[in-house]
């Protein structure tokens, strides 16, 4: 897991040898290295919420990977991981004993302010999105979030959201553990400068240029001169995904799993 | 001993009542939702703990809401919930959105019997600014020089008590005690305590007393909360219950699909919630 990643998409099971990266697999990759960056406060117990299956094959691709991790998976129908019911993921959080979280949002803008309620005026007059759920509480108690959307549009990355469902940065005096680490997208990854409450261009998914993704984005950011690809997934973690992980998440995932990891052979489950 | 069906669940829910509902991953009590369309329940006050799924959209459907107190409202892996978008556009229910542990944090207020509770969190949310019920104060208890903005002001928001008229949902079983069991999902035990009433579907009733059974008694809530248990087999269908069925997922995906206009909407009452009652009758 921390050795660095091929550029070569070179499958390690034999039936999958003609079965390419699949864009899913990059960017549970790209959120595999963000949960691990050594710069970023430990991940040690991660939180995933529903309908989050990228977030959650990127949690399991570090936990098999043999890394120490807890991971609390808010929708597994078995062995769900609270017995207090859903407050429990709130208080845990509370206390600070959630290090990790991911958010996305319906419009996401340049300062990671988060809209899960809808565009036009209050409650969501023009679009209403499903609503804020718990995100207006856990984008501020936890120490960090990997904000997560594949959808990368104008109408989604705006200047402004319309709705303020969760703030990305609070003045000094209003208690927060953390804000976002980082934007995946589609279409690249960008890295959240929270004492600048801006986004800076970090690297580009294949077939992306810098032109194309500010073409893309609402709002302004910053890039380097020379932006690197975002790396494929190695050769030990396209094995780990299309095996090991896709075991963990045939239960809550079905679909997913059959069209992203290819092939489902394991008895029962291909109809 | 005639035990109760939903429709008789449903007369006990009377109009304009606060009704406390969990979401599609928590027991809802789909059978006694039906229940309340027949009834023709008008002006509920629903409140999703904390969110909101099929259960608050068929009724919004139906006509039986005129508010909603909730952190979301979704079908889930079906899609945005479209009785309910449809009628926020057309300004026909009251929309009043939380954020997920504000809710469960207004319950224990009223589950302690307390009138508010402090919660993290919020403050810069737009949510706080289209809530004057909740209010924020400097932390009484916070050091002269806590905050890190001088002053010692540890901004902190105030959530008042809530306390729902009624509760309803399903569980796995109820015994001839009237305790009803829901397994580790808990926050049924928090809305059960915080709610005047407590109305209940189970698959089946058991004999004996399950707070006698150490094994069972941890998911149990006792009967002290809970007013009237109705049988409901399948009772949360197409929702998934505990380990005991799961979700039919493309009975959700057809209501999804023929709910997104008014007329296809009544097409699915007319199948799923009067069809209930035609078949109830003829037994």
């Amino acid at each position: 897991m921390s050795g660095v990643p091929s550029g070569a998409a070179a499958p390690a099971r034999p039936e999958a040898a003609t079965r390419p990266v699949q864009p899913e697999e990059r960017l549970a990759a790209a959120l595999a290295r963000l949960i691990l960056d050594p710069a970023a406060p430990p991940a040690r117990h991660i939180a995933v919420g529903a309908a989050s299956p990228i977030p959650a094959a990127a949690c399991w691709l570090v936990k098999l990977s043999g890394n120490p991790v807890r991971l609390s998976l808010l929708h597994k129908r078995s062995g769900n991981p609270f017995t207090e019911g859903s407050r429990e993921l709130f208080d845990l959080t509370g206390q600070g004993r959630i290090d990790l979280f991911f958010l996305g949002g319906g419009q996401i803008d340049g300062q990671a302010n988060l809209n899960l309620v809808g565009t036009g005026e209050w409650p969501g007059t023009a679009v209403r999105f499903p609503g804020s759920f718990g995100s207006a509480f856990m984008y501020m108690m936890t120490p960090r979030t990997i904000l997560f959307r594949e959808e990368h549009s104008p109408r989604v990355l705006v200047e402004r959201v319309d709705n303020v469902s969760a703030p990305g940065v609070s003045p000094p005096g209003v208690f927060r553990r953390g804000t976002a680490q980082a934007l995946v997208t589609g279409r690249c990854v960008f890295r959240f400068d929270a004492a600048r409450a801006r986004f800076v261009l970090e690297s580009l998914h294949p077939g992306e240029t810098v032109a194309g993704v500010r073409e893309a984005t609402g709002f302004g950011f910053d890039a380097p001169d020379a932006v690197p690809a975002t790396p494929d997934p190695t050769p030990a973690e396209l094995a780990l995904l299309r095996g090991p992980v896709r075991d963990e998440m045939l239960e809550t995932y079905p679909e997913f799993c059959a069209r992203v990891f290819g092939p489902v052979t394991t008895e029962g489950v291909a109809a | 001993m005639q035990v109760p069906t939903p429709d008789d669940l449903a007369r006990l829910v009377p109009d304009g009542a606060l009704l406390a509902l969990p979401p599609d991953n928590s027991l809802p009590s789909l059978a006694l939702v039906r229940a309340l369309v027949r009834r023709g329940a008008r002006g509920l006050r629903l409140l999703g703990v904390p969110v909101s799924g099929l259960a608050s959209d068929i009724l919004i459907g139906a006509g039986c809401v005129a508010e909603i107190q909730t952190s979301a409202v979704s079908l889930g892996e079906a899609g945005f919930a479209p009785r309910f978008t449809a009628a926020l556009k057309a300004g026909t229910i009251r929309v009043r959105d939380a954020t997920c542990p504000a809710i469960h944090t207004m319950l224990q207020a009223a589950e302690k019997g307390v009138p508010f509770m402090p919660l993290r969190g919020i403050i810069g949310s737009d949510i706080l600014a289209n809530r004057p019920d909740w209010l924020v104060i400097d932390n009484p208890f916070a050091a002269a020089d806590a905050g890190g903005g001088g002053g010692g002001g540890d901004p902190i928001v105030l959530l008042p008590a809530l306390q729902p008229d009624v509760a309803a949902f399903h569980a796995a079983m109820a015994d001839e005690a009237g305790n009803v069991w829901v397994g580790r999902r808990r926050e049924l035990a928090t809305i059960a305590h915080a709610s005047r009433r407590v109305l209940v579907t189970v698959e089946r009733v058991v004999p004996g007393n399950m707070l006698e059974d150490e094994r069972l008694a941890a998911g149990t809530i006792s009967a002290t909360y809970v007013e009237a248990v109705a049988l409901a087999e399948r009772g949360a269908a197409p929702i998934a219950l505990l380990d005991e069925y799961g979700a039919d997922p493309a009975a959700v995906a057809e209501y999804a699909r023929m709910a997104r206009t008014e007329e296809g909407f009544r097409a699915w009452c007319e199948r799923h919630v009067y069809g209930d009652a035609l078949k109830v009758a003829a037994e």
